[in-house]
């Protein structure tokens, strides 16, 4: 048992994050929050965006940003890919359960109109 | 010399037949991969609650309304304080990943400077938190007292401010669980408990978790603050 917890302990030949490479992580996450800002204080309310359009925008960068967090900080990319599947697979029920309560709220929406 | 290895020896020597970590990480690691994967349904559970109500409302409070202030600024400022928040956060993972990366090559002083920066980043976000609901609570705003009106300027439900409370609690009290395993982390890096084990794994696991806050704080941010 603790043989074996050694052995897994140092598996440190994957890619490891470096500090240059932590940092690039920091810009990049800092850098899509400054455009979400961007968007939310001069795009929008000048008028050059529609709220619906900015709303998608605000979605995918949001994504953009936990795919960076998961990816890099959490280092998921680094891991087995049994171990990624088995986290990112059943988030799928998610988006189903986003489609359906939307969708609801959508109709109720509807009958009180 | 001949290597004559039939078939069913070969297949007895990938990761699924048994003897392995098929998965090459720690149990611990593992776990706690589970649980945020856990966690993650119940941040999502609540954050679609929000939606699906805030999609069956004919109209909503304008968010840029709703948290316009900052300490010394008395609105119309909005995204600036909750802009403060997101940016300290993302600094105490930044500080995290330090630790993580300190850690690897056993580095014990520096993996304890950087859990004390990972600790005050929470410490900071949990005071700007514990600013923003106290300012909001002046205002009048509580679970079931909503004073607010939605953009359109009806009278707007007080579940608006049922789960800004609810959600950002929630996600708060993961941030208050953080600091204090970070704390509990810390002492023991302090105690060379890490040193002995001749591993900083446990660094790893709890930098995980708190990731994970840092994680659920980027949509809890865009769903409250920006969409």
């Amino acid at each position: 048992m603790s043989a074996d917890q050694q052995h897994i302990a140092h598996h440190d030949d994957h890619g490891s994050m470096t500090k240059k490479k932590i940092w690039g992580v920091f810009w990049v996450l800092l850098g899509i929050t400054a455009i979400e800002f961007f968007i939310a204080l001069v795009l929008i309310p000048r008028g050059v965006l529609s709220h619906p359009i900015g709303n998608i925008l605000y979605i995918g960068l949001t994504l953009l940003k936990a795919f960076y967090i998961v990816a890099y900080f959490m280092h998921l990319k680094f891991e087995k890919l049994g171990l990624i599947y088995s986290i990112l697979v059943p988030l799928m029920f998610i988006i189903f359960f986003i489609i359906w309560m939307l969708y609801e709220g959508n109709f109720w929406m509807h009958i009180r109109l | 010399m001949t290597t004559n290895t039939s078939e069913i020896d070969e297949i007895k020597s990938t990761p699924w037949n048994g003897g392995r970590s098929p998965f090459n990480v720690e149990y611990g690691k593992m776990m706690m991969w589970f649980f945020l994967l856990s966690d993650a349904f119940t941040f999502s559970g609540l954050l679609i609650a929000y939606g699906a109500l805030r999609f069956s409302s004919v109209s909503w409070p304008n968010p840029d309304e709703v948290f316009q202030s900052a300490p010394g600024i008395h609105g119309g400022a909005p995204l600036v304080f909750v802009g403060i928040m997101t940016f300290i956060l993302i600094m105490s993972s930044v500080t995290m990943v330090l630790a993580v990366e300190a850690g690897h090559r056993k580095a014990k002083s520096e993996v304890s400077k950087w859990m004390i920066w990972t600790i005050i980043g929470g410490l900071a976000f949990l005071s700007c938190q514990a600013w923003e609901w106290t300012h909001l609570h002046h205002e009048g705003a509580w679970w079931g007292a909503n004073p607010f009106l939605n953009k359109d300027g009806s009278v707007a439900s007080t579940n608006f401010t049922n789960l800004f409370f609810t959600i950002t609690g929630f996600h708060g009290f993961h941030v208050f669980s953080g600091v204090v395993l970070n704390v509990i982390i810390w002492i023991n890096v302090l105690g060379g408990t890490y040193e002995r084990r001749g591993h900083y794994d446990m660094i790893e696991k709890v930098g995980l978790y708190w990731h994970f806050v840092d994680l659920v704080w980027v949509f809890v941010f865009t769903f409250f603050y920006l969409v």
